[in-house]
């Protein structure tokens, strides 16, 4: 997400963030916290942003020994709490059993994205370790200085002495401590205003191979904690009936048979529906299936997805409303081209379908304030919501950042669907005990907020040497960011969510255009893991394998041909490349076909091995190669290869979300199909050695394993796959 | 009406309506929430649990059919196989988000007690119901493979 604003992550720009932060520190109950603040609000460009709060930072070394990192990225299952860990642990010379993470909020002076600008609290756009990397190893290491000066003057000796390991600080006359039993002393020390972090040759955590995740072991036995988890003394339960189309409202219901469920405490209409609370999720299920409700559809959405995308593909074919990049003259270009080559892509609109479906708690207590919990992806944003639903200001709001089940993108929504219902509901019944708001798998698959459909349409034009000398992408579809706090980030009527990966393919064409038409249809999207990648690579890297075999060329030379004002990219290409072993023919019956993408400042590039067994696709074995620049967690980043491959992979093959009439066909697994473990391929992991500022692995795996597998197929039978998902073109 | 229901070896009795599943029984009246609630309709297997020691969805089995089984839990299994599984699950990193694992792992279990050397092809049959959104499959392969290693040795 926010891509306009990822574009133009730069090393540079990191650089330049690090210095406007000064260090902070505070004492707090027993104990050392320390946090970072901006200098001032103008040095990271925040503006309104509430003052430093010396109660919320980024660390806190209790008098037990136990370290807390407060997190500002939300942990979907990605593993940003480990990656942020990893930066504290690193730095601190903490022990691995002492630390905690916990999800912070309510400060963006201390948590805003700085890949973002600074202004906001956010996870997304695979920025978790970009805007971390600086942060949490100051953090780290302020807190070191401290606790060793602490040390220091407790045993009379030079801090240069002093050495920090394992938790504890150490001096050769044999005095040692721990963490904890100096953590009070600690935070009276002065606050270094300039630390000095390791050198790479210094790190012991940040790289390290045989590292695992901490919070690995609690998700085996079922104690970690999810929002579908918390019990509040006196909650209720609710479910929420929506309209079943986008747009419609509650015209009239009638309450009587459900308030006659057992359990059943209320039926109320609130602004997105109508909820039906209880004691237990049992019985407001039951309840709302009692509900009589007519809905008013004047304002909904009518239209089914056949008809939406029949309307794009006429679209897709006139000029476009307006440019994403334009060099040289295709349209001349074309005309003197010795052969033109045209083809339309085309993508269905895909549910998050998380395992978690989403949920938030609400309570207000008696002093007036008021508590959300909840995957909270965009918090500030969220407070603001919630404040204004409850009639109280945004400081008396405290957000709990949960981990969640999954989200994929689902949890960072502009009007913050189901926080603002759990408010909505606990306002509605008075306040009068807590509120979890919880959708069923059906209410998550139908509530919209989908990765929108999309038409592509490709020209291209080769030259008597069967160069490509000219290249022509018109995108049809909905704009994820019109209408939302996000809007800004349409420029000169482009909506960089919906070009990202095709505007700035680093291929080398001399006359390139590529245009963006956004249709007005009233089906809410969003970002979906790798939002605009998620189908501008498809249709890229399938496109160009087109081009590729009508020049007669090999697809790896052909690209790399391409490549040469782009060594980064080549050296990921090469990498799959040369570990799939593309030089050498494939197994009898295997056949190989590979895309490269940069999705979010990482380059990725996959070789998927399929054969086709009773005319369908199997996809056997993949090798991804990645560059995410500083690889911080080798193991998070191969993990995050591999599930970004499978959900990749799962889309393409048979996820695919219809509309008849307005309402959305599909309501659970049964119908909207991710992928198994049966159809999941071995996947090994390359990782691109590199001293640049780290950039994110949580989106980029996703991309490029659909194209690879597309071209892999067009390379068994010279069948071309340009309508997805697969499972269509192959009756499945 | 009252129900008894033998889970992790204790007996819990419950007064609510004969259709309530199991599994909202567990996590809204009885508090055990480890097993979690994926799609209500046996599709994703989140809400595995072990009902006379097989994997059974507990979204789809109402408490009056409950009644007289014994029932485990991803908080109470116990053995050398699930403390092999959830050691290996830890030392691969399988889990992402960790949403569907506890239902993975009581498939893993389930899988190794009956088949302690399952092949790729016996794991993707006997897990084919449990739905990993993050598709942690590989792992999740991995982790099975290892855990039997480790449970022969």
């Amino acid at each position: 997400m926010l891509n306009k604003v990822i574009a133009s992550l730069d090393p540079a720009s990191l650089e330049s963030s690090r210095r406007g932060f000064l260090l902070g520190s505070a004492a707090v109950a027993g104990g050392l916290l320390v946090g970072l603040r901006p200098a001032s609000a103008e040095a990271t460009g925040q503006t309104g942003a509430a003052a430093a709060n010396p109660l919320t930072g980024y660390l806190h070394i209790a008098p037990d020994n136990k370290v807390t990192i407060l997190s500002s990225q939300f942990d979907m299952g990605q593993g940003p709490y480990h990656g942020l860990a990893t930066l504290v642990v690193e730095e601190l010379g903490a022990d691995w059993s002492q630390i905690d993470v916990k999800g912070a909020a309510g400060n963006s002076n201390l948590y805003g994205n700085i890949v973002w600008g600074g202004a906001i609290q956010g996870t997304g756009g695979s920025t978790s370790m970009a805007t971390s990397f600086d942060r949490y190893r100051q953090a780290g290491a302020a807190a070191r200085e401290m606790l060793v000066a602490a040390a220091a003057e407790t045993w009379g000796v030079p801090a240069s002495e002093i050495t920090v390991g394992g938790g504890k600080m150490a001096h050769g006359s044999g005095k040692s401590a721990t963490f904890g039993q100096l953590a009070e002393l600690a935070a009276t020390m002065p606050v270094p205003q300039d630390v000095t972090v390791k050198k790479p040759s210094q790190w012991t955590e940040i790289g390290n191979e045989k590292l695992r995740r901490f919070d690995s072991a609690p998700k085996a036995k079922g104690t970690h904690p999810f929002t579908i988890d918390l019990k509040l003394d006196g909650m209720l339960t609710a479910v929420v009936a929506h309209p079943p189309k986008f747009g419609a409202r509650v015209k009239s219901f009638d309450g009587t048979e459900a308030l006659k469920v057992r359990g059943v405490t209320d039926v109320v209409e609130i602004p997105r529906g109508l909820a039906v609370v209880a004691d237990n999720m049992w019985a407001a299920i039951k309840g709302r299936q009692a509900l009589t409700v007519e809905w008013d559809e004047s304002g909904a959405e009518t239209r089914g997805s056949k008809e939406i995308l029949a309307a794009y593909r006429a679209k897709a074919g006139q000029p476009p409303q307006a440019n994403a990049r334009k060099e040289g003259d295709s349209a001349a270009a074309m005309a003197s081209a010795a052969k033109t080559i045209e083809a339309t892509y085309e993508f269905p609109y895909l549910a998050h379908a998380a395992m978690e479906p989403l949920n938030a708690v609400a309570r207000r207590n008696a002093d007036g304030t008021l508590e959300v919990w909840g995957g909270h992806q965009i918090p500030d944003i969220y407070q603001g919501i919630s404040a204004s639903i409850a009639g109280i200001k945004p400081e008396q709001v405290t957000m709990h950042v949960m981990k969640t089940g999954g989200g994929f993108g689902r949890r960072a929504v502009g009007d913050g669907d189901v926080i603002a219902e759990a408010v909505s509901v606990a306002k509605a019944i008075g306040f009068r005990a807590p509120v979890k708001v919880q959708w069923t798998r059906e209410d998550d698959m139908r509530g919209g907020r989908y990765r929108p459909a999309y038409v592509h349409h490709f020209k291209a034009g080769l030259d008597a040497e069967g160069k490509l000398v000219a290249w022509e992408n018109h995108i049809v579809g909905q704009s994820i960011v019109q209408g939302t706090p996000f809007e800004g980030l349409i420029q000169n009527g482009v909506d960089g969510t919906s070009v990202e990966g095709a505007s700035n393919i680093p291929y080398n064409i001399p006359n390139i255009s590529v245009g963006l038409t956004t249709t007005d249809v009233r089906v809410p999207v969003l970002w979906w893991r790798a939002v605009g990648s998620t189908h501008t690579a498809y249709a890229v890297e399938s496109f160009l394998d087109e081009v590729a075999a009508e020049a007669g060329r090999d697809p790896y030379g052909f690209r790399m041909a391409l490549l040469k004002d782009h060594p980064r990219h080549a050296a990921v290409l090469r990498l799959a490349a040369e570990k799939a072993g593309w030089d050498t023919p494939a197994p009898k019956g295997r056949f190989r076909g590979l895309a490269l993408h940069e999705s979010f400042s990482s380059v990725v590039a996959h070789v998927a091995e399929i054969s086709m067994e009773n005319g369908l696709p199997k996809v056997h074995k993949v090798t991804v190669a990645v560059d995410c620049g500083i690889a911080i967690n080798p193991d998070t980043i191969r993990a995050q290869m591999e599930g970004g491959t499978g959900f990749g992979l799962g889309s393409i093959l048979a996820e695919e979300l219809t509309l008849v009439k307005g309402e959305v066909e599909q309501g659970n697994y049964d119908t909207y199909t991710p992928l198994r473990i049966d159809a999941m391929p071995h996947v090994e992991v390359h990782i691109v050695p590199s001293t640049n500022k780290p950039t994110g692995v949580g989106e980029p795996g996703v991309p490029s394993i659909g194209p690879a597998v597309a071209n892999a197929i067009a390379a068994a039978g010279g069948r071309r796959i340009r309508v997805l998902p697969m499972s269509k073109a192959f009756g499945a | 009406m009252a129900f008894k229901l033998d889970i992790n070896g204790e007996v819990h009795t419950l007064d609510v309506d004969a259709d309530m599943p199991l599994l909202w029984a567990m996590r809204d009246v009885i508090g055990l929430t480890g097993t979690k609630f994926g799609c209500g309709l046996a599709q994703c297997g989140a809400c595995t649990v072990h009902v006379d020691g097989v994997p059974t969805r507990s979204c789809q089995l109402p408490v009056s059919d409950a009644e007289g089984a014994a029932i485990t839990t991803i908080e109470g299994v116990t053995g050398k196989v699930a403390e092999t599984v959830q050691k290996v699950w830890a030392d691969l990193d399988v889990p992402q988000c960790g949403y569907c694992q506890s239902g993975q792992v009581m498939a893993a279990v389930a899988l190794l007690r009956e088949n302690p050397k399952p092949t790729d092809e016996d794991i993707n049959g006997a897990l084919w119901g449990n739905l990993c959104r993050c598709a942690t499959y590989h792992r999740i392969r991995a982790g099975i493979h290892e855990a039997a290693k480790r449970l022969e040795a």
